[in-house]
């Protein structure tokens, strides 16, 4: 196995440049080393004045997704070696604007998971003295799956629909609100709908798949969109044929 | 990128980057799924030609002969065999998504999506027995 590698780095200075070039560093290429460790080497050896976001190193906190050779990826957990012998593209996450180098805004994702409310809604809590909200292991199951997003926004870098209309609400965003919505605890899910069910929500999505492809965590968003499209169809039957409730 | 988020206009130097017109060519999951979608037409035309057929069928033995003669033609016959493989990738595409989509419980076990594709399967398998029977063997 070689033991260096290049790595083509896409460089953004917004006060120099108005488009991505690309430099090329060696880096080493022990068997161990992911392509943060390569762009870390970079920073503290080469050149310091690349700029990129990690943080936890262990596909945890989700901020160190990059797009490696055309594919979204969190370079923490992407092996220099898989690539040998290179080259190595490494390129700021397609579908958001670019900052500076590596790191793209992120604003609009934020505004949007805030809109589909991921968090347990209750209509009345029940007073403390009364003890916690019990769960079975099955009612965990059934919402576990996309309680396991780390909000690494890869699904939004590989949503062809999300690129081409900013507008759509995203899976990740979809797939949290349906984690909350399949909470055996939560009593929102009728509060979500209204952002879920609009034409930019689900009904945005056309099931192209590469979201629970690239998804590092096995989330399944792409999954998550679809169940919602059938809870919410069967939902506006229910208030045609049962105006009443049932 | 749209112009339309709210950040936009604050941050001028920040870098949008177009989504090239040929995104879908850029890897076989995207040019499979326009596959998928452009080939709606060939469903369409697969749904109107069927309607065509029983439509002879009830007016009598002269326009169904007529019909087979018309279907017969070179362009017609190209046209039906390319409709059917692209109706059949149509059936295979959606079955594979139905499990994503169709979460089955029976008691309080979850049915593994395998099944529950098998079970479309098995559904599709009989459902063109049934009519195969009908057609030929009634």
């Amino acid at each position: 196995m070689a033991d260096h590698i290049t790595l083509q780095v896409a460089r953004y200075r917004p006060e120099q440049q108005s488009d991505i070039t690309f430099d090329e560093y060696e880096v080493p290429c022990p068997k161990e080393w992911v392509v943060l460790d390569g762009l870390n080497h970079i920073k503290d050896r080469l050149d310091g004045t690349l700029s990129y976001r990690w943080s936890c190193r262990m596909g945890i906190c989700g901020s160190c997704g990059m797009n490696v050779n055309g594919e979204p990826k969190l370079t923490c957990a992407t092996f220099l070696a898989d690539y040998a012998p290179g080259p190595i593209r490494v390129e700021p996450l397609p579908n958001f604007p670019v900052i500076r180098d590596l790191i793209v805004d992120i604003g609009d994702f934020m505004q949007k998971l805030v809109r589909v409310k991921p968090w347990i809604m209750r209509q009345t809590e029940k007073p403390v003295s009364e003890g916690e909200y019990r769960q079975t292991p099955e009612e965990l199951d059934e919402y576990k799956q996309f309680s396991m997003c780390i909000n690494c926004m890869l699904c939004y870098a590989a949503c062809p629909i999300y690129g081409l209309d900013p507008k759509f609400l995203g899976p990740a965003a979809i797939a949290l609100a349906q984690r909350y919505n399949l909470d055996s605890r939560d009593e929102g899910a009728s509060d979500r709908m209204a952002v879920l069910s609009e034409h930019e929500g689900i009904w945005g999505c056309t099931f192209v798949g590469e979201c629970t492809k690239v998804c590092p965590k096995h989330v399944d968003p792409a999954g998550a969109i679809q169940r919602y499209k059938l809870t919410a169809a069967l939902e506006s039957m229910k208030a045609i044929f049962m105006p009443r409730g049932a | 990128m749209s112009d339309s988020h709210v950040y936009t206009p604050y941050h001028p130097r920040w870098l949008r980057r177009r989504v090239s017109t040929y995104w879908w060519l850029q890897k076989w999951s995207y040019f499979r799924f326009i596959l998928r979608e452009g080939s709606c037409l060939f469903v369409g035309w697969f749904v109107l030609y069927m309607l065509l057929l029983v439509n002879a069928v009830g007016k009598g033995p002269d326009s169904y002969a007529r019909i087979l003669e018309w279907s017969a033609e070179p362009w017609v016959l190209g046209l039906n065999v390319v409709s059917f493989l692209f109706v059949a990738f149509h059936a295979v595409t959606f079955f594979e998504a139905v499990p994503q989509a169709l979460v089955v419980h029976i008691g309080r076990t979850r049915v593994p999506g395998r099944l529950v594709m098998a079970a479309h399967y098995m559904a599709w398998a009989l459902a063109s027995v049934l009519i195969a029977w009908l057609i030929v063997g009634a």
